[in-house]
Formats: structure tokens, sequence, C-alpha cells
């Protein structure tokens, strides 16, 4: 039997902070010189993009710009049509086992299965990225999911699915996060709970890359803005 | 390597919430059997004769029919690109794939073989030469047709081109399963047969699993 009620209680959900691999104030991902072209239209060429240990990196611009299509890149899902990635001092590819490892990459679809509850959705994704014990009911309690552990996801709407989605960043122990739009069908609460998750991360010298259309209601510590300009 | 058991474990649960995905291929098994003694007649030694035949083509139509839809969900949640982002989990996911497929398609045939041989008046010998050809057969029918299914995931209607692909390869399959039953008929030994659809399967295991695992990351790219 499971305990109808169970007590939030916050200092659990905290993880013990241990080193990243890459530390503070380092260049961890440098993409140099990256171009991308889509269906004969070049999206972005001789782009340069840094991400340090504690920063944040926002990527703006109109839609078709090549935000989603620059995070894959960056996520080492799709090889740049021209231009090198590098993770710390290595080229990416003599590292992306590594790389991968340090990664938590949610895309423009949340990961979640219709079919799965919002239980089962998070501790496959928490065993999936190989931590093997966390309290999940309290995380799901902790994001306002309290009561609705047990339904099916195809129930939920659109927002209680991406918190569903994004919760395993509570977990996640991996130093760069590369969210594509985070903030989408999220109400205010939820953005900013999200932003303080954020700037906690930060604080650990993790790193943040995202897209999204709001402008950030926080100010982080370090925080660049990446403007994608629509070319024709 | 993340454990497997997660993996495993997920796929089961969803093969118990999604029964239409793997009994629809069992059911289309046993249809496809029983219509056959209605449509060539009820003549005992005309069934045994075709029997060999008729049991691998609807094995491997109904394999094939459950191979469509075993990445489709996943790759449009968004959640083989993330394993693929994550690089390490994809070995698990994949054998996850392939055992619970052979395990919803395949090994209800093998659990189906006494009705079949019910069905086509087959006799004893020839039943166990069936029950070895499936067992033997059938983890190579799962593995050739997930592989399909990941080289067509992004395929919007995939299914045809899936059929084209991979029916190819399951004629050599056909061809060794069909002769053994054939040889045990006629009361001849079949370890020859037997021995070369081992020696597939084991080839198959051996190589699939990676082919499968480029099949997705070159879609998700």
């Amino acid at each position: 039997m499971r305990p109808i009620f169970t007590v939030v209680d916050s200092q659990s959900l905290v993880s013990t902070p241990q080193p990243y691999p890459v530390p503070t104030d380092e260049l961890l991902l440098h993409g140099a010189g990256l171009c991308c072209i889509r269906q004969d239209r070049v999206l972005f060429e001789q782009l340069d993009v840094r991400v340090h240990a504690g920063e944040l990196v926002q990527i703006a611009g109109k839609n078709g710009a090549g935000k989603s299509s620059l995070l894959r890149i960056l996520a080492a899902l799709v090889a740049p049509d021209d231009g090198v990635l590098y993770y710390g001092q290595h080229p990416l590819t003599s590292v992306s086992s590594d790389y991968a490892a340090n990664l938590c990459y949610i895309g423009h679809q949340s990961g979640i299965h219709e079919q799965l509850t919002a239980l089962e959705n998070l501790s496959f994704w928490r065993s999936a990225s190989g931590i093997a014990q966390a309290d999940d009911f309290a995380l799901l309690a902790r994001l306002g999911l309290a009561g609705l552990e047990d339904i099916p996801c195809r129930m939920l709407s659109a927002g209680q699915q991406r918190r569903v989605s994004l919760a395993r960043l509570w977990f996640t122990r991996r130093q760069l996060w590369i969210l594509d739009e985070p903030f989408t069908a999220l109400d205010q609460t939820a953005i900013s709970m999200l932003q303080q998750h954020f700037a906690k991360h930060l604080q650990q010298g993790g790193a943040i890359v995202l897209t999204t259309h709001q402008s950030l209601s926080m100010a982080f510590a370090r925080q660049t803005t990446l403007e994608l300009a629509y070319r024709w | 390597m993340v454990a497997l058991s997660t993996f495993v474990q997920r796929e089961l649960r969803l093969l118990a919430r999604q029964k239409a995905d793997w009994l629809n291929p069992v059911l289309f098994f046993v249809i496809v059997l029983s219509l056959f003694p209605l449509g060539v007649g009820p003549e005992p030694n005309l069934l045994r004769l075709m029997a060999p035949g008729i049991v691998w083509i609807a094995a491997l139509l109904s394999v094939l029919l459950a191979a469509e839809r075993l990445f489709k969900d996943d790759y449009r949640n968004g959640v083989v690109e993330q394993l693929v982002a994550a690089r390490q989990p994809l070995l698990s996911f994949v054998l996850a794939k392939l055992f619970t497929n052979w395990l919803s398609t395949g090994l209800p045939l093998v659990l189906l073989s006494p009705l079949v041989a019910l069905l086509l008046s087959i006799n004893n010998a020839e039943f166990v030469a069936m029950l070895l050809t499936l067992l033997l057969g059938t983890p190579l029918l799962s593995l050739l047709s997930v592989m399909g299914a990941a080289l067509t995931v992004s395929a919007d209607k995939g299914g045809i081109l899936l059929a084209l692909l991979i029916l190819p390869l399951y004629i050599p399959l056909l061809i060794f399963a069909s002769s053994a039953m054939e040889a045990a008929a006629m009361g001849l030994p079949y370890h020859g047969q037997l021995a070369i659809m081992l020696a597939m399967l084991l080839f198959a295991m051996a190589l699939i699993p990676l082919a499968v695992i480029s099949a997705l990351k070159l879609n998700v790219s």
C-alpha cells in the first residue's frame, strides 16, 4: 500500500552537489563556424556559439530561423553542414560518449508516452539516465501533479505533460541542459518554478542552452542571448 | 550499460496497454490457417502436403503486420530522439524492443503450433519439425522486422515500403524452414536445415542490433 498523503520534504529532493567534469567559468561547449542548410536555404553560417559552465544561453529568433536546428546540432543529433564543435578542449567527435553522458536534451517533443502514467514515464527516464532510486511521488507532488500520478498521460493537459517531461531536470546530474521551448504550455507558477531551478543548476556550475519566445522573467548571474536572424 | 530491465518493463507495460498491437497479428495467423481447409477443401493429404508452405507464409505475414508500429509511437513522441542524444541507453532500448517483439509475436506462434497441427492434419514427426523451425525461425523474423521498422520509422506510410524491404530477407528462412518440414514429412533427417537456420539466427543476433541503432540515428538526424 502506498501512503495516501505524502509529506513533501524539499530538503530530501536536493541532490548532493558533486563536481562536474568541466569546472565553473570554463568553456564547456564551443561551436566554431557552424553552418546549417535546410532545403537549399542557409539558416545560419559562420556562427560561433560559446557555452560556459554556469551560463545560460538563450537562443532567440523568428519561427523558422533555425533555433531548433541549432539545438539539434549542439546536442550532436545532427552534424553541422560546416564548422566544428568542441566539448571542453576536444573536438566533440572524439569525446562523443563523454559528451552524451553529460548532456540532458529535451527536444520539441516531450519524450512522454501517452499510454504510460506520469509516474511510469518519470521513473523510466530516471532509470534510463542511470539513477537508481529517487522519490518520484514527492517530485511529482512538488511539480503540482499530486493525485495525477496513476493516470495515463494522454488524459493530462499539455502543460501537465510538459511538467512530467521536465521533471527529470530535478534529478538529473548532467551538466549541460539543452531544452527546446521548455516553457511551452506552462503556466506562470510552473515557469517561475522552472526558472528558479535553472538558477540553482547554474549556481552549481551547470550550463543551459534553451530557446524560448518569452523573455525570461528572472535575471540570471550569467546570461547570453544569441539572436538568429531569419534569412531567405 | 543502463539496466535492460527498465526498458523491458516499459515495453511489457505498453504491450499490456495496447493489446491490439500484438493480438491482431496472432489472430491473423489463426484466421489464415483456419481458412485454408475451407478454401482448398478438407482433403487431409492435400493439406498435409501444403502445410509447410502455409504455416511459414502465414507466420511471415503476421510478423510483418506487427512490425510497422514498432517504433512509431516512440519516434513521434520524441523518446527515440532523446535516447539517441543520450546515446548510452540506446542499445538497451533496442534489445528490449527485440525481445518483447519476439515475446508478443513469435512466441504466440510457437504456442499455437499444436492447434495448427490439428487444423492441417499434420502427423507427429512433422509437428516436431514445425515446432523446431518455429522456435529457431521466429526470433530471426523478429530481428529482421525490427530492423525494417527502424529503417522505415520516419516514412509516413511506411507499411508497403517495409514489406518490400523485409520480405526478400525472409525468403532464405522460408526456404529452409519449409524444406525442413517437408523432409520430416518424408521421414528424412533435417538437421542440416536446422543448422543453417541456427547459423542465420546467430549471425543476425550479432549484427542486427547494431544495424537498428544506426538506422534510428539516421532517422533522427
